[in-house]
């Protein structure tokens, strides 16, 4: 008995060493671009997706911010989804299903679906998804048509629509992924979380692939409204493309974003049996929890610090082989130096040696699915070895000690590790840190 | 009472923004899902449409008695 245990567990011990995580597919549908491609060289160029909203409803309610970060290309342009199936999604769930099936084809699989795929085992392919709201453009359209018109006017597929799992669900449905198929809802944290559940998806022996990333619509007046009288969003309506300027002494709070994005993250070994193509892989990941305030930022960073150590821990990753990070930075007056604060605890003086960009800079903030677009930026940093650019950093907030890329920079060659932080209302910290793979 | 040809070519509006299926497929004789392989929560988000489109009442546990293209046009041919 003794001598099987502990056969088992020198077994489990080398499968999961032996378990090195790969990303092999990116997608994004961004206020920066259509594509994973379109968004990156936007990023490294510096182009800002924020503009007016100039939709009535603006004037109807007169409402105190009126700029935001919308999807550079409409759906009904995307080649990635029919006419048919937005019908049966929220906007929410049309990007995600962009993201997701760009992501798929990136990773070179040989049909569209785990089914058809050969090389594929639907039992073994997983989704993990997140989002911070959900289907809020159906629910709240669903009300305004009950109140309006009654309950006979309500669509059969509104739930469907508007549950925060739609959009992970319709994912697993498109790619037939059999394994799990699993929503985080963690607010602006969500899709880094949604990245753990997947290394851990991977890493526990349930999955081999899956599909991960974070959605976000919520572009709407209610919702404009509730962040605004938080004090949360930028006021600076007059000058949409340098409202969101993180780190910046005259920042004023965040610029709303929407999309979507999307990774293919799989075992090294399944990757490599298919004769993939490995971006970068994912080292580890961490969470942790503030239970500090229900909004602010504990202004010691220490719940922060605590994701981004069990990061590098559970990457085996020494703090001094981090060469970038993609921050969370939202452009917020409290937010963005509580956690550079965080970065130094956890990094040490190591810190001043670390490239760090705020492309929210850029895109704004899509909440849910700002840790998966800034993860796969992350990715494609490590790729091309460039840190992307930080827009509107005009004159730095001397509060804040950080190495802040204003321009694209080269990054160094050699083995280096970049990391991407999100941390959302409610206390909820995440961290991914991925390595370089050539 | 509505004409059927315009209740035909109206209802295979709907079924075409809601399923993708062609209007030219949308006949008299076709099945909704045996022939349009056309699922129950889509027929009811067609008989939705349908309410709105020509203003008439297709009661829930009517839809059911509704198989074919044909008897949804009569059906509501007769209730308009």
């Amino acid at each position: 008995m003794r001598t099987t245990a502990c056969t088992l567990g020198r077994r489990r011990e080398r499968r999961e060493m032996s378990q090195k995580v790969v990303v092999t597919g990116l997608g994004a549908f961004s206020p920066i671009g259509g594509t994973a491609t379109e968004t990156w060289e936007n990023a490294v160029k510096g182009v800002s997706g924020i503009k007016a909203i100039t939709d009535d409803w603006v004037s109807q309610y007169d409402l105190p911010v009126y700029i935001a970060g919308r999807v550079a290309q409409s759906v009904e342009d995307s080649e990635f989804i029919s006419k048919v199936e937005t019908k049966r999604l929220d906007p929410s769930g049309q990007f995600a299903v962009i993201s997701a099936r760009q992501a798929w084809q990136d990773a070179g699989f040989s049909a569209g679906d785990a089914e058809e795929a050969d090389e594929l085992d639907p039992e073994r392919l997983a989704v993990s998804f997140g989002t911070g709201i959900g289907g809020v453009w159906t629910l709240l359209d669903s009300w305004d048509t009950l109140r309006e018109r009654g309950p006979r006017r309500i669509l059969p597929m509104t739930v469907p629509m508007l549950m925060p799992n739609g959009s992970t669900a319709a994912i697993a449905l498109n790619h037939k992924a059999r394994a799990a198929a699993q929503t985080v809802v963690s607010a602006c944290a969500s899709s880094t979380e949604s990245l753990h559940v997947a290394l851990d998806l991977i890493r526990s022996g349930k999955a081999d692939v899956v599909i991960t990333g974070g959605t976000e619509s919520a572009i709407h007046p209610m919702t404009m409204a509730s962040f605004a009288k938080m004090q949360a969003l930028s006021k600076r309506n007059d000058d949409p493309e340098r409202a969101s300027r993180p780190y910046d002494v005259d920042r004023d709070g965040f610029v709303m974003g929407e999309g979507a994005a999307a990774l293919v993250l799989e075992s090294e070994e399944h990757a490599k049996a298919r004769g993939a193509r490995v971006y970068a892989e994912l080292a580890g990941t961490g969470v942790s929890s503030d239970a500090y305030h229900i909004t602010a930022n504990d202004p010691e960073g220490s719940g922060a610090a605590r994701s981004i150590d069990e990061a590098l821990k559970a990457g085996e990753i020494d703090p001094s082989s981090v060469v970038h990070v993609n921050a969370h930075a939202t452009s917020t007056p409290v937010g963005d130096p509580a956690e550079a604060t965080a970065l130094k605890v956890a990094l040490g003086s190591h810190t001043d040696q670390v490239a760090v960009s705020a492309t929210k800079s850029m895109t704004g903030h899509l909440l849910g699915a700002a840790g998966a677009l800034e993860a796969v930026m992350t990715v494609m940093a490590l790729k091309d070895r460039t840190a992307p650019a930080t827009i509107n950093l005009e004159n730095k907030d001397p509060d804040i000690d950080l190495d802040v890329v204003t321009e694209a920079r080269d990054l160094p060659s050699g083995e280096i590790v970049a990391l991407s932080t999100s941390f959302g209302f409610g206390g909820h910290n995440s961290v991914a840190a991925f390595r370089s793979v050539d | 009472m509505a004409d059927k040809n315009e209740i035909l070519a109206g209802l295979a509006e709907i079924v075409n923004e809601e399923t993708g299926v062609e209007t030219s497929d949308v006949q008299l004789e076709k099945s909704f899902t045996e022939d349009l392989d056309i699922d129950s929560i889509s027929m009811m988000t067609i008989v939705v449409n349908a309410e709105e489109k020509f203003g008439v009442t297709i009661p829930d546990e009517e839809v059911k008695n509704l198989t074919t293209v044909g008897e949804a046009v009569d059906f509501i041919a007769n209730a308009s």
